[in-house]
């Protein structure tokens, strides 16, 4: 079987062909660099996203926040269920992290809020 | 008298600032009109920002507060809230904020920095009646990302470029469905990684060759007609699908910001849009530079901060008078209509440089030329694909132009 995808790695998006069979990578073209086997390696086995949003502060601010790391794709909604019940203690400083232990990542400020 | 100004403190005023105070200028000064440096930046929430420049993907807050942090260790002096009004021939601003009222600065050299603007619904001739709901993809996405409001809950998208993309993604992780996105051309003006990530993990539908062609409601919207265009872009008898929504977010394209360059004198360039530079990205009025999306709309802020720290360096040696020195020439580039433009458009120094372009259409198998005046080929590169999202640079070795006096851009298709 083989499968293509777009890999979303750079801007650059690359054209990825994935040739499996049972389930099992047999090889991986099309790719420009070694990211891109890789990407298409997770994308067939476990795919990944990281997550972007905001949360709210006490005083009503928003700052915008990520997942420090991609997490499973079919848990992006329960991972913003969470940071939406969130709310952010004043001040808060790029790098804070908001959130621990969501779907395997944390959740940490992307910006500052006074 | 300030020695250099730059207009707009965003990624591209932020990164010329910082080079031209590490070519040797001091005096230097940024005028910004929002309460904060970033730019359009602190909206972008996503991620995929500065692979190319630092080697990491950051988002857009991210990026910004790297330059940010850069500016202030410098102690390069800020206006924020500060709205310039008038640039003259001559280098005279003209600003406003709460605290000085209307001010002049008389400035060496300055720097045009202030980025673009969303094609607005007025431009766009859509039938029907003018109700709530109908925003532009990037006030909606600060509203989401910066306000904390969801505009809508049941969304069609006018336009495939990428902040259109981008809030289909986000407005569905916040909880509305995209029923639609929308787009005129045959191909997506958005980056291909977008499409995958932010409409196919959301099974968003991405129907090309579609238009809005009648907006319902009277106070809110409540529907959107689409319809298939034809290759001439008419809208096909027949094709109509009605689909209810609440809000139709508008992603039709970004014009340069450019009312200040144009009261300055500059010259502009019909079809960026922005003014027409040399390599050094200087206009056609000694001493003022322009670089970033004023200039001409970029899909990658990385290459906005490259751009204007050309323009920060060649600003410095401008003060410092080091363009006197070196032998002028003037070698027009001209484009055969498959590539639409090229930045710079005008090459003024033998010296290395990379130049900047767009194609009109989804080419594939082509081959990127560039001929001189007695039609010798200096240059070829090919290349799988190139399409108008995508903004394509090729380096050109001075010894490639030595005795042209002009070049021209073409783009073969096998």
């Amino acid at each position: 079987m083989t499968r293509e995808l777009t890999c979303i790695i750079c801007p650059r998006g690359c054209a990825l062909k994935i040739e499996l069979e049972d389930g099992k990578i047999l090889s991986v073209s099309g790719n420009s660099c070694p990211r891109g086997e890789q990407y298409a390696k997770d994308e067939c086995c476990n795919p990944q996203r990281t997550v972007t949003s905001t949360v709210r502060c006490e005083a009503g601010r928003m700052v915008s926040v990520k997942t420090d790391r991609p997490i499973p794709k079919d848990k992006m909604f329960d991972c913003m269920e969470r940071i939406n019940a969130a709310t952010a203690k004043l001040p808060v400083h790029i790098g804070d992290v908001i959130l621990e232990d969501v779907f395997g990542s944390r959740v940490v400020a992307t910006g500052n809020a006074e | 008298m300030t020695e250099l100004v730059i207009i707009g403190g965003g990624p591209a005023g932020m990164s010329a600032a910082v080079a031209a105070y590490e070519s040797g200028v001091r005096d230097i000064l940024i005028l910004e009109r929002d309460k904060k440096l970033g730019g359009i930046l602190q909206q972008c929430i996503h991620n995929g920002f500065g692979l190319h420049k630092f080697g990491e993907e950051l988002t857009g807050p991210e990026y910004a507060w790297k330059y940010e942090q850069k500016v202030r260790e410098l102690e390069i002096p800020v206006k924020l809230n500060t709205m310039v009004l008038d640039i003259t021939e001559d280098k005279v601003i003209t600003a406003t904020n709460e605290e000085e009222g209307i001010f002049q600065i008389q400035a060496k050299a300055i720097i045009l920095a202030m980025g673009c603007r969303e094609r607005s619904k007025g431009a766009l001739n859509i039938p029907g009646s003018r109700p709530a709901g109908i925003y532009s993809a990037g006030t909606a996405q600060k509203y989401v990302n910066m306000m904390g409001y969801l505009p809508g809950k049941e969304v069609v998208i006018l336009g495939s470029g990428d902040i259109g993309l981008i809030m289909a993604r986000r407005m569905t992780l916040e909880g509305a469905k995209v029923h639609a996105v929308c787009e005129l051309m045959p191909y997506s003006g958005g980056l291909i990684r977008n499409i995958e990530q932010c409409l196919n993990d959301f099974h968003i539908p991405l129907k090309l060759s579609h238009t809005v062609t009648q907006i319902h409601g009277k106070e809110r919207l409540e529907g959107v007609t689409i319809s298939q265009v034809d290759e001439k872009r008419r809208p096909i008898p027949g094709t109509e699908e009605y689909i209810p929504c609440d809000t139709l977010l508008l992603s039709v394209g970004l014009i340069p910001e450019n009312e200040l360059s144009k009261s300055a004198g500059v010259q502009m360039d019909r079809i960026t849009g922005g003014a027409v530079v040399d390599q050094n990205r200087q206009t056609s009025v000694d001493g003022i530079f322009a670089c970033g999306n004023v200039l001409h709309v970029h899909d990658l802020v990385d290459y906005v901060s490259e751009e204007a720290e050309i323009a920060g360096k060649s600003a410095a040696e401008y003060i410092f008078k080091k363009n006197t020195e070196k032998e002028a020439v003037r070698i027009p580039i001209t484009t055969d209509g498959k590539i639409r433009y090229t930045v710079p458009e005008v090459i003024t120094e033998k010296k290395d440089i990379s130049v900047f372009f767009r194609v009109a259409d989804v080419y594939r198998n082509v081959e990127i030329c560039v001929y001189n005046d007695k039609n010798e080929k200096v240059f070829s590169r090919k290349k799988l694909k190139a399409a108008p999202g995508e903004m394509e640079n090729i380096p050109l070795k001075a010894a490639a132009f030595e005795n042209a006096q002009s070049l021209r851009f073409e783009l073969e298709v096998k």
